[in-house]
């Protein structure tokens, strides 16, 4: 059983919000890799699929005035922010109803009205980035926190260094969280890292850092709930390390001939979203009625998100040169 | 409307009263970079007595870290703020052009304009000072070709002045390009207006009327090109000078309209010649008025070579008020 039983776990209320969120994830990870699989779409996908309880354990602290900042693998993040079903997959699908008009894609899900503000697909740069919005919530003197995500292979470059300092320095409401999957593209932590820990990092900075097991949804969320909770009373930046794995390689066709077929087959035997719903159930935060609905729930908005993408028109020609500038210069 | 004196000040001191008025009038506007706050107020003091008078919150010196500065300035940005981020030196650009070509560029776009990124990269550039090959580039060519940046440089203080504010304001990434040889001197000290005078992007000066030729110019050169106008006055050649002070948005209309009357036009500029910004513009001059021209345009430009150190070697590197004299009676064979 990965989910730790503590006595000050989240309420029942908490609980049953992370789990729908995981599921929401998992859902929608399964239909992008069967439509993949059987030729319905094409796109570059990279499966967030086993990373689902990092997005869920941080998000239900946040406010939608909260900013999240993340990667190419962020389709977790997205949905466990609050982009909406429908507009998302459209923008997957580069339909003109996408959250950003199918001009993105998924690299680059924007939503801002529900505070997810940057995707990006440079490898470390939404780093920098995060610690201007944190910026901006200082000078502004408000309590908003920012989450950043990216991955363990993304601490290996300039902009993690650069920016993990400036937000130690400035005491930024920043939370940065590394979703350590052991793996950048095809290559091992071991090999391209000269730490077992990412947190070790932290002290080089003067940053509170933590390293805590990201498929454990209790102990994610204590971890983010202390690093928020430091953010929004201006006592600075964290660093989590919340350890995963990646069930589907870098990106959809990977052959994944790099990972070591023993290693995958236990941590998909250890899948933390069938674990969670097991403890809840187990541990009679739950029933079985209420997840069945949640599920089911899941599925129809799914479904409709699928057909709403489908049949919505690609963008129109006329905006190709929109929003290059406020104003259009050829 | 009252007259008042000229009031000759240098570009230095135009910059700072730029950011001094966007800062009085607008409480979302700050300042970061290197050394910019007290007691230095920048290596250049273009910020000198900012900190003082608006808090060490909004003129903040940061970490030797151009990508941290670039991508708080980008965060900033989208979360409804208007940074002015000063990189130092030009050729610096190089340490954190992603947060500038990947991200303030590009995210308008990729948002599908849900998200936008006001910000002013500020920086100085420009040989001269024998600073060497890492200290003394003009690289706004790499800039204009981004699309989503736009792309300013200015000749002389009240233009540096009220193109700096028109930029703060403008809803898209600005880079301002500050000719370091013009910040001080007095030679290019000029009467700047006090206040508020804006300068629109994307609008072109006349600075010299003419009918043969058109030189075509912008940032520190348009000096030489004046130089080069009245020297050819002597010899009976009327020269047009156009200081194009942005080149994203490009005043088209000013330059075509001017070509056309002088069917000839020779384009000037520091950085290197070799895809150069010359290169567009005599380009784009061809496409629209091939048929009419009296010659094919032609390029002053820097050297294809990195700034040399010694001084002979880098004046031959810079183009040359005689240089812009001889392109120009090429033209007239
Ligand atoms: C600056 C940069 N270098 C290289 C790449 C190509 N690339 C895309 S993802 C990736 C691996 C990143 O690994 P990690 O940070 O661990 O994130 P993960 O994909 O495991 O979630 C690489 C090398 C890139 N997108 N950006
Ligand atoms: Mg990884």
């Amino acid at each position: 059983m990965a989910t730790t039983n503590r006595p000050d776990s989240p309420d029942r209320e908490t609980l049953v919000q992370m789990y729908e969120i995981q599921n929401k994830i998992k859902t929608t990870d399964e239909r992008f890799r069967s439509m993949l699989t059987s030729g319905q779409i094409q796109l570059i996908y990279y499966s967030p699929r086993g990373q689902e309880c990092i997005s869920a354990g941080y998000a239900v602290h946040l406010r939608p005035d909260d900013y999240v900042v993340t990667i190419y693998r962020g389709l977790h993040d997205h949905l466990a922010k609050g982009v909406p079903m429908r507009e998302l997959w459209a923008e997957f699908l580069g339909r003109s109803t996408g959250t950003c008009k199918g001009k993105g894609g998924p690299m680059h899900i924007t939503h801002p009205d529900s505070g997810l503000v940057v995707t990006t697909g440079i490898v470390g740069s939404g780093i920098p980035i995060a610690n201007g919005f944190g910026l901006a919530a200082q000078l502004a003197g408000t309590d908003q926190v920012t989450v950043v995500n990216f991955g363990d292979g993304a601490s290996n470059i300039g902009a993690f260094h650069e920016g993990m300092n400036m937000a130690a320095v400035w005491k930024l409401p920043v939370i940065f969280v590394c979703q350590n999957n052991l793996y950048g593209e095809h290559t091992p932590m071991s090999m391209s890292t000269g730490v077992e820990y990412i947190s070790e990092r932290g002290a080089a900075y003067g940053m509170p850092a933590v390293t805590v097991n990201g498929n454990d949804p209790v102990a994610m969320w204590h971890a983010a709930g202390e690093a928020i909770a430091r953010a929004r009373a201006g006592e600075g930046p964290t660093l989590i390390e919340a350890r995963t794995y990646r069930f589907y390689g870098h990106l959809m066709g990977d052959a994944m001939e790099y990972m070591p077929k023993e290693e995958r087959k236990a941590a998909m035997a250890a899948d933390p979203v069938p674990a969670f719903r097991a403890w809840l159930l187990e541990n009679g935060h739950a029933t079985e009625a209420q997840l069945a609905e949640i599920e089911d729930k899941i599925v129809a908005m799914v479904d409709d998100a699928v057909e709403f993408a489908m049949n919505s028109p690609e963008p129109s020609l006329d905006e190709l040169y929109t929003d290059v500038y406020e104003e259009i210069i050829k | 409307m009252t007259t008042t004196e000229p009031r000759i000040i240098p570009m230095g001191l135009a910059l700072n009263e730029a950011m001094d008025i966007a800062m009085g009038l607008d409480e979302k506007v700050f300042l970061l970079g290197e050394d910019i706050a007290e007691p230095s107020g920048g290596v250049y003091k273009i910020t000198k007595g900012l900190s003082t008078k608006y808090g060490t919150h909004r003129v903040r010196k940061t970490p030797i870290s151009e990508a941290a500065i670039i991508g708080a300035a980008v965060g900033a940005a989208i979360a409804g703020y208007k940074p002015v981020a000063e990189i130092m030196i030009m050729d610096f650009i190089a340490v954190c052009l992603d947060q500038i070509t990947n991200h303030a560029a590009k995210i308008r776009y990729m948002s599908g304009g849900q998200t936008t990124v006001p910000l002013v990269i500020r920086t100085s550039a420009g040989a001269g000072r024998q600073f060497g090959a890492q200290h003394s580039e003009m690289l706004e060519a790499w800039a204009v070709h981004t699309p989503g940046l736009k792309v300013v440089v200015p000749s002389n203080p009240a233009d540096a002045k009220g193109l700096l504010i028109s930029s703060i304001f403008d809803p898209d990434p600005v880079l301002f390009v500050e000719p370091m040889l013009m910040y001080w001197d007095p030679q290019y000290a000029c009467d700047v207006p006090v206040g508020d005078n804006r300068i629109p992007l994307g609008k072109a000066n006349i600075v010299r009327e003419g009918k043969d030729v058109t030189v075509i110019s912008y940032g520190k050169q348009v000096h030489d090109a004046v130089k080069a106008a009245e020297i050819l006055a002597g010899e009976g050649v009327s020269v047009e000078v156009i200081d194009l002070r942005t080149l994203v948005p490009l005043d088209e209309a000013t330059v075509l309209a001017s070509v056309s009357k002088t069917k000839r036009a020779v384009v000037v500029h520091e950085a290197v010649t070799r895809c150069g910004f010359g290169a567009e513009l005599s380009s784009r001059i061809h496409e629209e008025l091939f048929g009419t021209l009296a010659a094919p345009v032609a390029r002053v430009g820097g050297q294809n070579t990195p700034v040399p150190y010694a001084k002979n070697l880098e004046t031959a590197f810079v183009p040359q008020v005689a240089d812009i004299v001889a392109a120009i009676k090429s033209l007239n064979k």
